[in-house]
């Protein structure tokens, strides 16, 4: 297993008065070389097997070198958040996840998690360990996914077969919690929607057994791979200073070198009790990015380790919130209260109501910081959702990391930034 | 107060443990350069435009029904609890930044702009603001000013209107139908 050099924690990440040089979102073509007639623009997308959603490139190539591109989205621009202005809160979290069907478990708790700061709302521990568990399995999924997908576009059609094997394991894992494969909705405000069923803790176990060995298997088919190090290897660079000017975050912050992660520098729910490691690679290149995630998965599995040994412990405690003003009440009371059948009614049919305010409430997503600006006027709908898509960042970088580089290599770079266009258009 | 100095600060307000500061909008880069340099707030992570055209128009509860008589299928004809506190204009544009430090260090700054009001961009200030800019002005039409590609983002450029502001229609586009001329 390779290393990881950690970079000195005395080395200034980023001196403040760097006035950053230009840094292009679109790069355009050097006018003395477009007259040349040399220049072949090439649309790419946006519906192209190898784009991971629908993303459009205008390519300009100079031979096989690009040298410029324009990046074009909204091709599935859904009005996600204005959507979200007209629906009660209660019903804004089935939207939430989603908006990035792939950390969808990551969506709905930063959702939930901005409604419970404006309401004040403490939640059960056991609540809390457990959307930890289920948010760190929803990060070991959706860099499955990107594995997957980013060995195929490279020729290694295995990869996908073998991750989406361990993936199916988690979508099992999603159905045993909460009946849905994806896009759960298992997050309410105030905790969980139901209780952990029976059986799920052994199930997880198992889990938690066979994955370090699949990523060792992984390792095994891409780390020493020529081809895939070929491939990869200082293509797609990207510096540190300009990964923080263009506010990049999360794997593609980490490979370029900046040791910053939001569930150890920031943390919320219970990361500050759990211990783990995180993965911080120096070049800035493809490779280092899918180094980065690799280890990612190996810090996600200690970590849902760690939640279920405290879950085990809280068997039969609360799992949501005791407040009926927001919280549904139990099922069984509704045939013998009346006030708790009133309340019911009034959650469901009216939703409850959020003190005024505006919060920004980040988590750490499979891609980086994800952050949901939310604003109150004190009614049962929100006045404004708006959520910080961290692949949308990541695409700002595009124009960057492709520079000079060969449009074979294209795919593989813009891939290695992990954006998920739901996301991003929103 | 640590942000006194913000060049064209006009207030700060403390609320749900986050800090806003208040800045006048064409003191915005100057002050944006001095939170980058002085206070450390390298990484922008967010600009996040809102419109509240409306604010607090339900009113306050315990109006039920109209002289028509109460409308069933709009929900909430009971108003607001209280009214919420007025707003200077009709748009805010709120900059999260982040200090990339032990102790993840977040602020707030808000300008305040009225329709068709343009706002300096701080693209030089922070180079990823270049496309949270252009989604500013696509999806709330708030113009930016010295901006190095003025262009919608995610609608296409020859749309009309800006759709995530208050008073866009949500009843989707007019069909025409065949035979008509």
């Amino acid at each position: 297993m390779a290393t990881i050099a950690r970079p000195d924690a005395k080395d200034p990440i980023y001196d403040g008065t760097r006035i950053p040089s230009p840094i292009p979102t679109v790069l355009e073509v050097d006018p003395a070389v477009k007259d040349t007639d040399d220049i072949l623009t090439v649309n790419f997308g946006p519906n192209h097997p190898s784009t991971h959603g629908v993303l459009r490139l205008i390519v300009d190539l100079d031979g096989e070198v690009v040298v410029g591109v324009h990046a074009k989205v909204g091709y599935v621009h859904t009005g996600f958040e204005k959507n979200m202005e007209q629906k009660s809160w209660w019903k804004g979290i089935t939207y939430a996840p989603r908006i990035d069907y792939l950390a969808y478990q990551n969506n709905e708790l930063v959702f939930v998690l901005a409604i419970e700061k404006l309401l004040g709302l403490e939640i059960p521990p056991k609540a809390s360990w457990m959307r930890m568990l289920l948010s760190e399995l929803n990060r070991i999924h959706s860099h499955l996914v990107w594995l997957g997908t980013a060995a195929l576009e490279l020729g290694a059609i295995s990869m996908f077969w073998y991750t989406f094997r361990e993936r199916e394991m988690i979508l099992d894992l999603s159905e045993l919690v909460a009946g849905y494969r994806m896009h759960t909705r298992y997050f309410q405000t105030g905790g969980l929607a139901e209780d952990v069923p029976p059986g799920f803790y052994p199930e997880c176990r198992k889990f938690v057994e066979w994955m370090p060995k699949a990523i060792a298997d992984y390792d095994g088919l891409l780390e020493k791979n020529e081809i895939w190090e070929n491939r990869t290897r200082g293509l797609g660079l990207l510096s540190r200073s300009d990964a923080i000017a263009l506010g990049q975050t999360g794997p593609v912050l980490r490979a370029s070198g900046v040791d910053w992660d939001l569930r150890r520098d920031d943390p919320y729910l219970y990361y500050d009790r759990v211990h783990f490691h995180v993965p911080v690679l120096p070049h800035g290149d493809t490779y280092d990015r899918y180094r980065v995630r690799i280890e990612e998965m190996r810090a996600s599995v200690e970590i849902v380790e760690q939640c279920l040994d405290r879950l085990e412990r809280l068997e039969g405690e609360p799992w949501i919130a005791d407040d009926r003003k927001v919280v549904l009440p139990p099922r069984e009371e509704l045939h013998t209260s009346m006030e708790s059948l009133i309340h019911h009614f009034k959650i469901v049919t009216e939703g409850y109501r959020v003190p005024e305010g505006e919060v920004y409430v980040a988590v750490e997503s499979p891609r980086g910081e994800l952050g949901c600006y939310v604003v109150s006027d004190g009614g049962a709908r929100p006045w404004r959702v708006k959520f910080r898509a961290p692949s949308f960042a990541a695409l700002e970088a595009t124009a960057t990391t492709v520079q000079g580089a060969y449009i074979a290599d294209l795919i593989a770079i813009v891939g290695s930034l992990d954006t998920v266009m739901g996301e991003v258009d929103r | 107060m640590a942000f006194a100095e913000t060049p064209g600060l006009l207030s700060t307000t403390e609320a749900f443990s986050e800090t806003t500061l208040v800045v006048d909008p064409a003191r915005l880069v100057e002050a944006c350069a001095f939170l980058r340099d002085e206070h450390r707030f390298e990484m922008l992570v967010d600009i996040a435009a809102t419109d509240y055209l409306g604010w607090g128009s339900p009113g306050v509860s315990g109006y039920i029904g109209t002289a028509a008589g109460r409308n069933l299928n709009r929900p909430m004809t009971q108003g607001l609890q209280a009214l919420p506190a007025p707003k200077p204009k009709r748009f805010s544009l709120n900059y999260h930044l982040l200090a990339i430090q032990p102790g993840a260090r977040r602020v707030r700054v808000q300008v305040w702009l009225d329709d068709g009001e343009p706002v300096p961009s701080v693209v030089s200030v922070w180079p990823g603001a270049d496309w949270f800019e252009r989604e500013a002005w696509d999806m709330m039409g708030i113009p930016v000013e010295g901006h190095p590609h003025p262009e919608r983002l995610i609608m296409d450029e020859d749309w009309e209107g800006h759709p995530l502001r208050k008073d866009y229609p949500l009843g989707g586009e007019p069909v025409r139908f065949s035979g008509e001329e």
